[in-house]
């Protein structure tokens, strides 16, 4: 067993990558009991930060010191020795091994022959007893929700004698509830003298379990603070380095002309089973209405069928009046279709493409950007200028690849693409999802703009404050069905969280 | 007469079976970490010519075997080297194996053999007592050595996969190699192992053609069952009993088609040929669902800290 952890100080740590200073110069340190969240905007160098504790990175200048000695880190392996372990935020986990061979692998690193699964199998049974943490052994990855996917992470952590936790944006894919578990569980942790790194950019969570917070902006340290002392406004602007208002809404809309009507939809998902169960909904022009629910249940086939990427059973779908059930998806784009994909590198955009290309996907075929098949050069060039302008895309120029932009710029071009359409219904899935605060507050600023413009927009998220910030309804989508629609004025954010996990009436919980 | 054509057909297809198991099984360690390696065409030609040449110098069958290993395993060194260590793209690395091999093989024979020359290689034998048991006996105890020992090695890889620590890793490895280094398992070290194995054994699948089948070497002898034994692997479903059965199947279906052109049937014999192909298409075409319980990692060059 690795010794206790009473201090870890990371010293001057500087890491670059070609053409990037990912972490620049930046000390931070951790006694034992201790939360520290690590708080910033995307790139601003959190999670290279902790691949240099964990071994993963090795950094150009700097030192770690490990109650009070300078050890060196330069594998995971020898992060585990000290007694750090590390939950990443897409899991690190062998779907089609067992939770008890996923541990196991831990333990097999000079062994060829010998695995000794039992012993592993009562090291699992201490820590889950130690920690209230139930987990079924001998199930394979697969079978397992994200929620139990992340506790057989921290199991795996614990088990291999890890002291001090890196948890790198863990509740990312957690329902609140799951979120609420977890944050009670790392308190219980740390009551027992373990160190924890919180790595996130969600504010409230950082207010609830951190002791300290350090905030990181462009790969350098710019504040490190107690937590009690400031509220979440102050923490934000601390992270974007300017004033931070994410918009609301302000009256609801009493929209009552439908422009996009999904009626009684059946479909199938890639797995080969009904994802869409019969699913009902209708958005009225000039509304926002949400869809919220946890990930995997439906929420994918739902955009799909309605951009006509996937066929429906049966079911009927009508946009403006006009059945769109089943059509090709040029076909529903130019009758007025607008969607935001969920992925915004695979779907969204072609990353290699450039800004200009991107940004005429969807109109490049008909005049005036095209004439008699041939692409009209100018005419492009100052379309994609313009609107490169009007919202705000930071690039060198329109002939810069969509690979090479952050994620939130990325959104604009999609946004761009989109809403200079002037579609009459917007599918927005999961717009802010990996976004830094100032740009989800564009984003949302753009969906409000368009509700004023009377678009439909149907916004997906996992985010109970994004929908509650801007939504005029919010239905709840869960295996497949709608299984409520809440006004604004009456909702609240626990009552979402029930029905999100499927829970319809309070009372009958058992 | 109907009997006789059976029994015949499943005696003649077992021992044609054996190159293709161990080639795919070896196929099947490749695959299982991660690693796609076409190249096994190439490889079986190298061994095909290194343990024919062995044996027709030395006269050695043993020697043979232990030669056509080494250069499997050579071939598997520098398979690795390109794909692993400088993650070149696995599939046009392996054609360019292929094709080495190919060359190479072809080159060499009529350099130092010259012309189809005989050799004496290694015989069937035929169990005391077990042998003689009618049609059981002249099904399989009256074969050589090598198709014993490649038959023993199915339940041998299913154990080394499933039951040990290496095995574990392996695993690990071809399905998420990030989440393996996390835990501090040496990804790249592991799939150098698995590609030097599995060219070892193809290595010895292909002396095992011209040692213990034909006793002759030839240009391209293998005629393709390198790439037959990829793609039973995917219908295998990387299972070594699955694999079993797939090469049964396969050699089965040849050793008909031999039959009917021995016993002059009126088939087309062109025709004849090609069922053992077709059927290792269809049977492809219908697995599709299969690969989701693949190797998820199959193809993909590790790259520490990339997010792909």
């Amino acid at each position: 067993m690795p010794e206790i952890i009473k201090k870890l100080e990371m010293r001057k740590i500087t890491k670059k990558f070609p053409g990037v200073l990912a972490c620049n110069n930046i000390d931070i340190h951790i006694n034992s009991g201790e939360i520290v969240a690590l708080l910033g905007e995307n790139g601003a160098g959190k999670t290279t930060l902790m691949n240099v504790l964990f071994g993963l990175y090795q950094p150009e200048h700097g030192e770690i010191f490990l109650n009070e000695k300078k050890v060196v880190i330069n594998s995971p392996r020898k992060a585990f020795a000290y007694g750090i372990g590390m939950v990443h935020q897409h899991f690190m986990l062998v779907p089609n091994l067992t939770v008890l061979e996923n541990i196991a692998l831990g333990f097999t690193s000079n062994k060829i022959f010998k695995l000794e699964l039992n012993k592993v199998r009562t090291k699992i049974d201490e820590v889950s007893k130690e920690y209230g943490l139930s987990v079924n052994p001998d199930a394979y990855i697969w079978q397992l929700s994200v929620g139990e996917q992340q506790r057989v992470e921290l199991i795996k952590v614990l088990c291999l004698g890890a002291n001090l936790l890196i948890l790198d944006e863990p509740t990312a894919a957690l329902t609140p509830q799951e979120t609420d578990e977890l944050i009670g569980l790392l308190k219980i942790m740390a009551k027992k003298d373990r160190s924890i790194i919180f790595i996130s950019h969600k504010l409230n969570e950082v207010k609830a379990v951190s002791d300290r917070v350090c905030v990181l902006r462009n790969g350098s340290l710019v504040y490190e603070g107690t937590t009690p002392e400031h509220s979440v406004s102050t923490l934000a602007e601390k992270m974007a380095g300017r004033e931070i208002s994410m918009p609301t809404l302000k009256e609801k809309s009493h929209a009552t002309s439908p422009i996009l009507e999904i009626k009684n939809v059946f479909a199938k998902g890639s797995m080969g089973t009904m994802a869409l169960d019969g699913f009902t909904l209708t958005v009225n022009r000039g509304e926002i209405v949400g869809i919220a629910g946890v990930s995997g249940n439906g929420q994918k086939e739902l955009a799909d069928v309605i951009n006509g990427i996937n066929h429906i059973e049966s079911g009927q779908i009508l946009l403006n009046d006009e059945d769109i059930t089943n059509k090709a998806p040029q076909k529903i784009i130019n009758k007025g279709m607008g969607y935001i994909p969920e992925d915004r590198m695979h779907e969204g955009t072609i990353p290699s493409f450039s800004v200009k290309e991107n940004i005429i996907m969807k109109d490049y075929n008909h005049p005036p950007l095209s004439k008699n098949t041939f692409l009209q050069n100018k005419i492009i060039e100052n379309y994609s200028s313009e609107l490169i302008n009007n919202f705000d895309i930071k690039c060198p120029d329109n002939k810069t690849s969509c690979a090479s932009l952050s994620g939130g710029n990325v959104q604009k071009v999609i946004l761009a693409r989109e809403l200079s359409r002037k579609p009459k219904m917007l599918i927005a899935s999961y717009p802010i999802r990996g976004l830094d605060i100032g740009a989800a507050e564009y984003v949302h600023e753009q969906l409000l703009e368009a509700r004023s413009e009377n678009i439909g927009v149907l916004l997906i998220s996992e985010e109970l404050d994004e929908l509650l910030d801007i939504c005029d309804r919010i239905a709840v989508i869960y295996e497949g069905k709608t299984l409520d629609i809440l006004d604004r004025d009456i909702d609240t954010k626990s009552k979402l969280g029930l029905l999100m996990a499927g829970i319809k009436d309070e009372k009958k919980v058992i | 007469m109907v009997l006789n054509f059976i029994i015949g057909i499943i005696s003649a297809g077992i021992p044609l079976a054996a190159p293709l198991l161990l080639a795919s099984l070896g196929e099947m360690f490749n695959q299982r970490a991660g690693v796609f390696n076409l190249g096994v065409e190439g490889i079986m030609l190298m061994g095909a010519f290194v343990g024919f040449l062995v044996v027709l110098t030395i006269g050695s069958p043993v020697l043979g075997f232990l030669a056509a290993i080494l250069v499997g395993a050579v071939m598997g060194l520098l398979m690795a080297v390109v794909t692993v260590k400088f993650k070149a793209k696995q599939g046009i690395s392996g054609i360019g194996l292929f094709m080495l091999g190919w060359g190479l093989s072809g080159t060499l024979f009529r350099v130092y053999v010259g012309g189809i020359t005989s050799i004496e290689g290694i015989r069937t034998f035929s169990f005391p007592l077990l042998g003689k048991i009618p049609i059981i006996g002249e099904i399989f105890f009256q074969n050589n050595i090598l198709v014993y020992i490649t038959f023993l090695l199915v339940p041998i890889s299913w154990y080394v996969l499933n039951k040990t620590a290496w095995g574990l890793k392996v695993r690990a490895v071809g399905t998420n190699p990030q989440a393996a280094d996390t835990l501090g398992i040496k990804v790249e070290r592991i799939r150098f192992q698995c590609i030097i194995l599995g060219s070892m054994m193809a290595g010895l699948a292909g002396a095992y053609l011209t040692i213990a089948q034909t006793h002759i070497f030839a240009d391209n002898i293998t005629a393709g069952r390198g790439f037959i034994a990829v793609a039973l692997v995917y219908f295998g479903k990387w299972k070594p009993a699955g694999i079993m059965w797939g090469t049964l199947l396969f050699s089965l279906a040849h050793a008909l088609q031999r039959s009917i052109q021995v016993y002059g049937i009126n088939f087309p014999y062109e025709i004849a040929v090609i069922i053992p192909y077709l059927l290792v298409i269809v049977v492809l075409a219908l697995s599709y669902k299969s690969q989701l319980l693949g190797p998820a990692a199959l193809g993909k060059p590790f790259i520490r800290g990339s997010r792909e």
